[in-house]
């Protein structure tokens, strides 16, 4: 993630399909609770990381070997009796692998939870309050935002004494809740003005509970986008400490492994099996997290979808390319429909004429005659 | 000319900050670090290098916390960064500007590929959705989720070897000596090659499914089926109207990903053994040579600041609303 995979900032959840009018009976409510998880998208990343969840609290006991403990045989390929090989102390790739999933969901977790909590309180107060309060808080998300976090983590954990996996969590989410306290901001600002809002505040609500129980509801899918996004830069710069050895290296987790896989030569001595499968892991939860982010996305903005097939042959074997808000022109005759042509006049005699005229809607224009 | 100032103003308000938290740090580690580093060391330390820690701590005098301060923006404003102490007695400002050149151009150059290429390929894949540009999504989703450094192991691994054309290590064949004739040149062409390829590859996608979002969103505007209307060719619309407005947010977006993209291109370094800043500050970690790390992290944050004020120009020439007056 290098870039912010979600767009949500440029549209305002209210007007998506979150705005649709509850009307129908209660059953199409019960339906609609389960959309989001109806994405594709949504449901392919909510499964992968629930088996990453649960591989977090089972793995340390379903390792069969301990992740420390030596053997004798060193960096050996893959067998049937260790089945990621092993290291060059004999140690089982596969048990530390499985031990190590816990440490790295724990940082992303814990790390998306600080972030987000201070990105709440910090983005959604200043879009509310506004004024010089706004100003203050936006110079300091501003300033987090262009100071490189991972250089400043780097250094904020090289000179703790003990980099325990809460620690490092801490230190994380700490540096990493700027860019979700600006879009919060963002959104605030556009929903601060709604008719709803300025109802609650005119009844004579407490600037709290305006904000718990009218503005947060509307703002969860970007809450919830921007959790998912930190808990992947969380991940990623975990394991980014552990492999450049600033953390300890006796708590397991997968940057350790590479860490240790780097420090022992595992590329020299063609040891795939060492290095491999802990950057898929990485890899595979990251993409499982921007699925879930693309769903949120695509469930606030409904325009972002894949179209599906676009592209139509016509009857005379031309391609023609469909296109939102637009009907492409199905042109049958030679001449090209750049000069207006003087069309007969033809009566009507059933349709009175409208009084006033009907608005232009630019899919008819394109139609062709 | 008002908004550039106001970001002028802004950077150097960042930079201050930085500068500031950059002193405070070392000044939060509980207990005496310098005795804890020296007993680390066992007597491997010489007296000067002990000496400048406790300059470097503040732990040698009993100047107030404000006379401090003073006087380490005084050093900064004179050059001085301090001495670094595995290299000592080598100045650290030193031993960054000899490895600063080789990041910057690596950096450099390769963010501005990626830039152009994903956000090239960003607006084909908007813009002729449902095509098979549309294939590009998971591949890019995939690549933005590996971490840098682990793509970098990656390509060693499967690119070089004793009788491949790309060197697994360094910046330059050990022979030569770095200066500008035919023989050095090449040779440090030849190694940034794939440490270039592995950033590239991995800071690309972001551009692109960050570009798509925007041109889908812009594809449905108002403006658009207006300039289709009027009978304007698909590229003219795409190019013109669709892919300038949908570059904003692309380029105010920069400075974020720069960041990340700094960072992980310290990684690429450390993987590839790349003489600049990134391999001098994992040398620097693994010796606890806080002078050096400090310097190092103020040093990448001015550089990541000078490139945000570059990015906020060309925002500035490709959105005239900014340039009004009022």
């Amino acid at each position: 993630m290098t870039i912010p995979t979600s767009s949500i900032e440029q549209v305002i959840p209210a007007q998506g399909a979150m705005a649709q009018p509850e009307t129908g009976k209660p059953t199409k409510a019960k339906r609609q609770r389960f959309r989001f998880v109806a994405n594709k998208k949504a449901a392919t990343g909510l499964v992968i990381l629930g088996i990453y969840v649960l591989l977090a609290i089972i793995g340390p006991w379903i390792a069969p070997y301990d992740p420390g403990a030596r053997g004798n045989d060193l960096v050996q390929p893959p067998s049937t009796e260790h089945w990621m090989g092993t290291t060059h102390l004999g140690q089982d790739v596969f048990s530390q692998l499985l031990t190590g999933t816990r440490s790295v969901m724990f940082v992303g977790f814990f790390a998306g939870i600080v972030a987000t909590v201070l990105s709440v309180l910090i983005g959604v107060t200043a879009g509310y309050v506004g004024g010089k309060t706004d100003e203050a808080l936006s110079a300091i998300s501003n300033v987090f935002l262009v100071i490189p976090a991972l250089p400043l983590i780097i250094i904020i954990t090289s000179t703790l004494e003990s980099a325990e996996d809460w620690l490092i969590a801490l230190v994380i989410g700490l540096t990493s809740w700027s860019w979700n306290a600006r879009v919060l901001r963002a959104q605030t600002l556009s929903l601060r003005r709604r008719d709803f809002v300025e109802a609650a505040r005119a009844t004579g609500e407490r600037t709290w509970r305006v904000i718990v129980f009218e503005l947060l509801p509307n703002l969860t899918a970007v809450i919830a986008s921007g959790f998912v996004g930190t808990v992947i830069f969380a991940v990623l710069s975990e394991i980014t400490l552990a492999f450049i050895g600033v953390t300890s290296a006796t708590t397991w987790n997968w940057g350790t492994i590479l860490f240790w896989a780097q420090g022992q030569q595992a590329l020299a001595q063609s040891a795939w099996w060492w290095f491999v499968p802990a950057g898929l892991a990485i890899a595979i939860l990251g993409t499982s997290l921007s699925l879930i982010n693309f769903g949120i996305d695509e469930f606030v903005s409904p325009r972002l979808r894949s179209a599906g097939k676009t592209k139509l042959k016509t009857a005379d074997g031309k391609t023609v390319r469909m296109r939102i808000g637009f009907t492409p022109v199905l042109n049958n005759s030679a001449a090209p429909h750049t000069h207006a042509t003087p069309t007969p006049v033809v009566p009507t005699p059933v349709a009175p004429t409208p009084v006033v005229p009907a608005p232009a809607d630019p899919q008819q224009k394109e139609v062709a005659p | 000319m008002k908004y550039f100032l106001q970001r002028l103003a802004f950077y150097l308000f960042t930079a201050w900050a930085a500068v500031t938290l950059n002193f405070f740090i070392p000044r939060m580690i509980p207990g005496d670090p310098v005795q804890s580093l020296v007993t680390k060391y066992q007597g491997q330390l010489s007296s000067q290098a002990i000496e400048a820690l406790y300059v470097l701590f503040g732990l040698d005098k009993d100047a107030n916390i404000w006379q401090e301060y003073v006087a380490y923006w005084k050093q900064l404003f004179s050059g001085d960064l301090g001495l670094s102490f595995t290299f000592f007695p080598t100045p650290v400002s030193e031993i960054i500007s000899s490895s600063l050149p080789w990041t910057l151009l690596l950096v450099g150059i390769t963010t501005v590929i990626s830039f152009f290429l994903g956000t090239g390929l960003g607006i084909l894949a908007g813009w002729r959705r449902g095509s098979w540009t549309d294939g590009l999504l998971p591949v890019t989703t995939f690549l933005s989720s590996v971490p840098y450094f682990w793509l970098g192991i990656i390509a060693i691994y499967l690119l070089t070897g004793p009788d491949s054309f790309f060197p697994s290590s360094g910046g330059f064949d050990s022979g030569l000596v770095p200066a500008w004739d035919q023989y050095f040149i090449p040779s440090a062409i030849q190694h940034s090659l794939l440490p270039a390829l592995t950033i590239l590859i991995s800071s690309v996608s972001g551009w692109i499914l960050s570009m798509r979002n925007m041109m889908v969103t812009v594809a449905s505007e108002d403006y658009i089926t207006v300039a289709h209307a009027k009978g304007l060719t698909d590229r003219r619309v795409a190019m013109s109207y669709a892919a300038r407005n949908a570059l904003l947010p692309n380029v105010s977006g920069f400075a974020l990903s720069l960041g990340f993209i700094v960072g992980g291109t310290l990684l690429v370094e450390i993987v590839f053994s790349y003489p600049g800043v990134g391999f001098q500050l994992f040398q620097a970690l693994g010796a606890s040579d806080y002078p050096l790390m400090q310097g190092i992290f103020l040093i990448i944050t001015i550089s990541v600041l000078v490139a945000n004020l570059l990015a906020d120009i060309a925002y500035l020439l490709l959105d005239p609303r900014t340039r009004k007056e009022g």
